[in-house]
């Protein structure tokens, strides 16, 4: 390591160790770069070990994220994958049909029922889930002795870190045709009900799924928010005449926009995804009528009926609205004042 | 509020609400009321399921046969599920795999996110804006379900336990947390180590991971968690339903009710419930998680809030 020590920070800038110009100035300062005075060599001489640490992540992001991409002209071929085992020498040799694909699914009703039912999902969810988190958030929020706060997060956290297998399976032991709702019904005279594969309730079912798998979960950042709040607000406030009400009016809600806003930023912008695996392990007990979304409806024609041009044509139009989707979200909320995913 | 005269003050009590400032009004009565309710209904929605659910999976067959399916109030506690589930077969082999791709997995992801992580947290580094960037642009775009499949099978993972690691072994929001937290680190620190003579490497290892127990806990846990609940790779990937992780079983007992292989003539016959096995399978699945969670819980925060991302 010795002949690379250059050292990059202003408190070693002094050290009598080789530095590479003589001046002993700003040279290797990291915070701020001398412009020009390191030269290339210099600084991936004392550089190269960080950078070769990021070479495993670098490696796998640009095979399993970069390099699929190019697999995307499939959606303009009639891919064969009985051709070869290998998908890279499939799409090499299936012919390209331009867009014949995507003709297809614009006349398909199957995809226009994913559409609908993809739209649908966003729209309760976001109604019936995302409030949810900021009330629970609140509630926590106003609770003041540390252990009963502590131990109420710690249930609430929990079903965040259980699988989508297991939460389906909870509930289908509970309101399946099986279910604990069932069993106490016939006891006591009734029928049995299956909500489990009930088409009509099923945006419902999902939600109530998602509610209590991740709405515990989703209180920390609005919990971080409230806990940033100075108290000195509150007191001036009170001072003020300001009653419990008004306080939470005018000092406690200012305080989540800014985290509110953001979280609509991201939701509306990853709309076309409402829960792929959830939604993929009950597909089949509701029926793709009310179960089939767009990633279902990609999964279903490429993974099960091999139609990879097909679903991949699909699964380009569902990427390509989404980072529409991402930008127009930002845009907006650069619009209406506040920060979105990213800075303009 | 009662108060103890010559307790001293600095006893923690955590059962007891601190000290109200003077100019907040005393909370109303109902309004207690309402709170204790509103919180206890909702932990009771998460708890009442899960106490199901552990009861019938340690109640006999009779018990369960008695009570007409699902028990509430045990009586009398049974392994007998437990057991046959662990004594060979069918989940015994999946269990094992769970654990052990949930092991090698997260050993893998954490190596390669903190080392990716300190390796672009010291500012001004050589090309650290343009892998950071590389990285980040990942978060607003995916490739597809169709080309990431064609890809795996291309490359020869089908059928292998590399299937169920490589595709998903890192997240760039977790190497973001990661990172945000060793660019907290005094960079003085880490120079006086570098004029000691410790190299990058050991920098990472001796002094800025000791000093990130608290967020390297917690993406652990999370990567731990990812791995520990995956079935969609191993149901897109293996074909070999011997190889199949415990989620996967889990998918075949409960969801489609079929009996765990070599099991289904005790079942029909037996002293074992069906049910009791699909409860012990859930519990399974859930124990680690849950066992495991509530120690990291004070430090979730920290895993959850980036930051702005800094150049």
């Amino acid at each position: 390591m010795s002949h690379s020590t250059v050292p990059r920070s202003s408190t070693e800038a002094e050290t009598p160790e080789k530095t590479p110009t003589a001046s002993g100035d700003a040279t290797g300062f990291r915070e701020k770069p001398p412009a020009g005075k390191l030269s290339l060599r210099h600084r991936f001489r004392r550089d190269r070990v960080l950078v070769l640490m990021t070479l495993p992540a670098v490696l796998l992001v640009l095979v399993f994220n970069y390099l699929p991409i190019l697999g995307n002209v499939v959606a303009f071929q009639d891919y064969d994958p009985y051709i070869s085992d290998n998908g890279i020498v499939s799409i090499l040799n299936s012919p390209f049909v331009g867009l014949e694909n995507f003709q297809r699914i614009f006349e398909d009703s199957a995809f226009w029922n994913a559409v609908e039912n993809t739209l649908v999902l966003f729209f309760v969810q976001l109604l019936l889930f995302f409030p949810i988190p900021i009330l629970l958030a609140l509630l926590i929020n106003s609770v003041v002795r540390p252990r009963v706060r502590a131990v109420a997060q710690a249930v609430l956290y929990l079903p965040h870190f259980f699988s989508w297998v297991l939460v389906i399976a909870v509930f289908q032991q509970m309101f399946g045709g099986a279910g604990m709702l069932s069993q106490l019904l016939r006891q006591n005279g009734y029928d049995g009900i299956d909500i489990m594969t009930n088409p009509d309730t099923f945006p419902f079912l999902l939600t109530a799924q998602s509610v209590w798998k991740d709405a515990g979960w989703g209180i920390i950042v609005f919990l971080a928010a409230l806990a940033s709040v100075s108290p000195d607000l509150y007191e001036a406030a009170a001072m003020d005449g300001a009653g419990r009400r008004r306080r939470m009016w005018h000092v406690t809600l200012p305080a989540l926009r800014p985290v509110i806003a953001l979280l609509l930023v991201l939701r509306v912008g990853d709309a076309l995804t409402v829960g792929f695996e959830q939604i993929l392990l009950q597909r089949d007990a509701v029926g793709p009528g009310a179960g089939e979304v767009l990633d279902t409806f990609v999964w279903w024609n490429g993974v099960r009926n091999q139609d990879f041009g097909y679903a991949a044509a699909a699964g380009l139009i569902k990427g390509v609205v989404s980072i529409g989707l991402v930008l127009a979200a930002n845009k907006v909320a650069h619009l209406m004042g506040e920060q979105g995913v990213y800075k303009k | 509020m009662t108060v103890v005269i010559g307790k001293p003050a600095d006893e923690p009590r955590p059962w007891a609400a601190p000290p109200r400032p003077a100019w907040e009004e005393e909370p109303s009565r109902a309004g207690l009321a309402g709170k204790a309710i509103a919180l206890t209904l909702a932990c009771l929605a998460i708890l009442i399921p899960l106490w199901i659910v552990v009861v019938t999976s340690l109640s006999s067959r009779k018990t369960i046969d008695e009570v007409g399916g699902l028990v509430l109030v045990p009586k009398g506690i049974t392994f007998i599920a437990y057991r046959e589930l662990l004594s060979g077969g069918q989940v015994t082999r999946a269990a094992i795999i769970s654990i052990l791709v949930t092991l090698v997995g997260t050993l893998f992801s954490m190596a390669v996110s903190v080392l990716c992580a300190y390796g672009l947290s010291r500012s001004g580094s050589l090309g650290h804006r343009w892998i950071l960037m590389t990285l980040l642009a990942t978060m607003f775009f995916s490739a597809g379900l169709i080309p990431t499949y064609l890809l795996v099978q291309s490359l020869g993972l089908t059928d292998s336990y590399l299937a169920l690691i490589l595709p998903s072994a890192i997240s760039v929001f977790n190497i973001l947390v990661l990172r945000g937290f060793f660019m907290e680190i005094s960079q003085e620190l880490i120079d006086s180590a570098r004029i000691d003579g410790a190299g990058d490497l050991r920098i990472l290892w001796q002094i800025v991971m000791p000093l990130s127990r608290a967020v390297l806990a917690v993406i652990t846990l999370f990567y731990a968690v990812g791995y520990w609940s995956a079935w969609f790779n191993a149901s897109l990937y293996l074909n070999d339903q011997d190889m199949m992780p415990l989620q996967n079983v889990m998918i075949q007992l409960v969801q489609k009710q079929e009996a765990p292989v070599g099991l289904g003539q005790d079942i029909k016959t037996g002293q074992l419930s069906g049910l009791a096995v699909q409860m012990a399978v859930m519990v399974m699945a859930l124990l680690p998680v849950a066992v495991l969670s509530p120690f990291v819980q004070k430090h979730f925060k920290k895993g959850m809030l980036t930051g702005a991302v800094k150049g």
